[in-house]
């Protein structure tokens, strides 16, 4: 079996226009701007880039938009849009296409003004038409859904839900980038505005502008260049569902096949994990990626992520950049959530840096609960 | 392909215009479920028919929605006692009483409107 371990890294990374975007800028305009901090930070030029990939609730050709943006005559283009995991499935996209030598430098490029713009989630997605009469609010509502049925069949309790973002918000304050920095309690989480029973706005990501950039190329390119590299150690694609009513076990998510792909790949299991970095749409995405990566067992992710558990100090570092719930959320998020998992694995992340950082795990997340995406990261040591 | 034969969406919704809320049935597998295809999701079989459920089922899963303009309603997911599961509403009740296990029987089918579809509503099983 060809492997994976070793052959591709992460090379750049970068965000743009993190909360509140500059006035008058286009989503383009800081996509484009992350692109070339990304480019920046490691150590390449836009000329050095062959391979374009993006996606957009924006841009319906968002790879072409963003390389004519930038000037870039790309060899290989991919606008793979599968919601908000799909920046990191780009990046699988990328291994495959580098290692069949259609390209050599992939970016891969996100970027939103949506708090500008609406001050909601933009989107392009229309109601599933067997599920429009009763009127969800999308995508809040099927997530709550999900959280109702998990706190009926494991007994995960209102509280459990508001100590995942309370201790995002732990994370958030160690990180100056992050749009929520302020106290923030279990009560504070439980009595804020009701959107959609059990979850209130506290139990839902930030809606913000931002835009992130990613950098990728083979191993022996990454050699050279100015970031001590970040090796893909394993990947793992899974989907089982796109509508919510169709999701077989509203308590057990496609991220359990993706997990297990991306560990058997890399020939590691969660115990060798040191920070883990999952997309959290809202607080029952940290419980239940929690329990299908592994981490704990199916329905014991609110005890065990419960009294500090993934907050800073705790047993196991989660969205140790304050996660989608107190960092930056601009509609689609999975490359913010590799972002994280590359710095940390870097060793970069100053006050929130966890110590001796080898191994992270990223998850993406996309539509409800549907598409599912897990990178294993390593620094040098592991390979 | 005949000719005749019919587009799934469209004898379903025929289906709920007559008062009935329609499933589809493998021939070759037994797979019952929502929503009208012209192939079985589990074995691919093109032998799919359909077959009116007589409306009794379980909440599987539940949330209530808060607006600003307008009343909280819920949204429920429902299973069906022949294995299919459909989102719909539960009336009738308080929305604190839609519960996960409430035991629910079709009500009716709203009207669809606008290009939306016509809605198979529900009633707790024991309400007259
Ligand atoms: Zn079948």
């Amino acid at each position: 079996m060809w492997s994976l371990r070793g052959r591709m890294a992460i090379v750049g990374v970068a965000e743009a226009g993190l909360g509140v975007a500059p006035k008058g800028w286009t989503p383009m305009d800081v996509t484009a701007e992350a692109s070339l901090r990304a480019l920046a930070d490691a150590g390449l030029s836009v000329r050095d880039v062959d391979g374009v990939f993006s996606a957009s609730a924006y841009y319906q050709m968002a790879s072409v938009e963003l390389a004519e943006y930038l000037g870039i005559k790309p060899r290989y283009t991919d606008s793979t849009q599968i919601g908000g995991s799909s920046f990191m499935t780009h990046v699988e996209h990328a291994v495959g296409a580098i290692s069949a030598g259609l390209m050599d430098v992939a970016l891969i490029a996100y970027g939103s003004t949506q708090r500008t713009d609406s001050g909601r989630l933009v989107t392009q997605a229309k109601p599933f038409a067997y599920e429009e009469p009763f009127r969800p609010r999308h995508p809040v509502s099927m997530y709550s859904l999900v959280a109702s049925r998990h706190m009926h069949q494991y007994g995960t309790t209102r509280e459990q839900l508001a100590e995942v973002a309370v201790q995002a918000r732990a994370w958030a304050r160690l990180n100056a980038a992050a749009f929520e920095r302020g106290p923030l309690s279990i009560q504070d989480v439980i009595t804020s505005r009701m959107i959609s029973e059990p979850l209130t706005s506290r139990d839902c990501c930030l809606v913000t502008d931002g835009a992130g950039a990613v950098i990728i190329t083979s191993a022996e390119r990454a050699r050279d260049l100015k970031q001590p590299p970040v090796y893909l150690l394993g990947t793992g694609t899974a989907h089982w569902h796109r509508h919510i009513s169709q999701m077989p076990d509203l308590t057990v998510t496609a991220a359990v096949e993706s997990g297990q792909r991306a560990y058997a790949r890399a020939g590691l299991g969660p115990a060798d994990i040191d920070t883990v970095q999952l997309y959290d749409a809202f607080t029952i995405n940290t419980i239940v990626f929690l329990e299908d990566l592994g981490f704990c067992r199916k329905g014991e992710g609110g005890p065990f992520s419960a009294n500090g558990a993934i907050a800073p100090g705790g047993r196991l570092p989660v969205n140790t950049n304050g996660g989608g719930l107190s960092y930056c959320h601009p509609g689609m998020y999975s490359i913010f959530v590799l972002i994280e998992a590359v710095r940390q694995t870097r060793g970069e992340c100053g006050e929130r840096q966890i110590k001796d950082v080898e191994v992270s795990l990223a998850q993406g997340n996309g539509g409800v609960f549907s598409s599912q995406i897990t990178l294993i990261l390593g620094n040098g040591a592991t390979v | 392909m005949s000719d005749e034969r019919k587009a799934p969406a469209a004898e379903y919704v025929r289906r709920l215009d007559a008062g009935h809320l329609a499933y589809q049935e493998c021939r070759d597998c037994g797979h019952r479920f929502h929503y009208p295809r012209i192939s079985c999701p589990s074995c691919s079989s093109r032998a799919v028919e359909f077959r009116d459920s007589r409306g009794l089922g379980t909440v599987y899963a539940r949330t209530v929605v808060h607006s600003r303009n307008e009343p909280p309603y819920n949204v429920v997911l429902v299973d069906l006692d022949e294995g299919f599961r459909i989102m719909s509403r539960v009336d009738g009740v308080a929305n604190d009483a839609v519960q996960i296990g409430l035991r629910v029987r079709l009500k009716g089918i709203e009207p669809g409107r606008d290009g939306v579809m016509p809605a198979p509503v529900f009633q707790p099983a024991e309400a007259r």
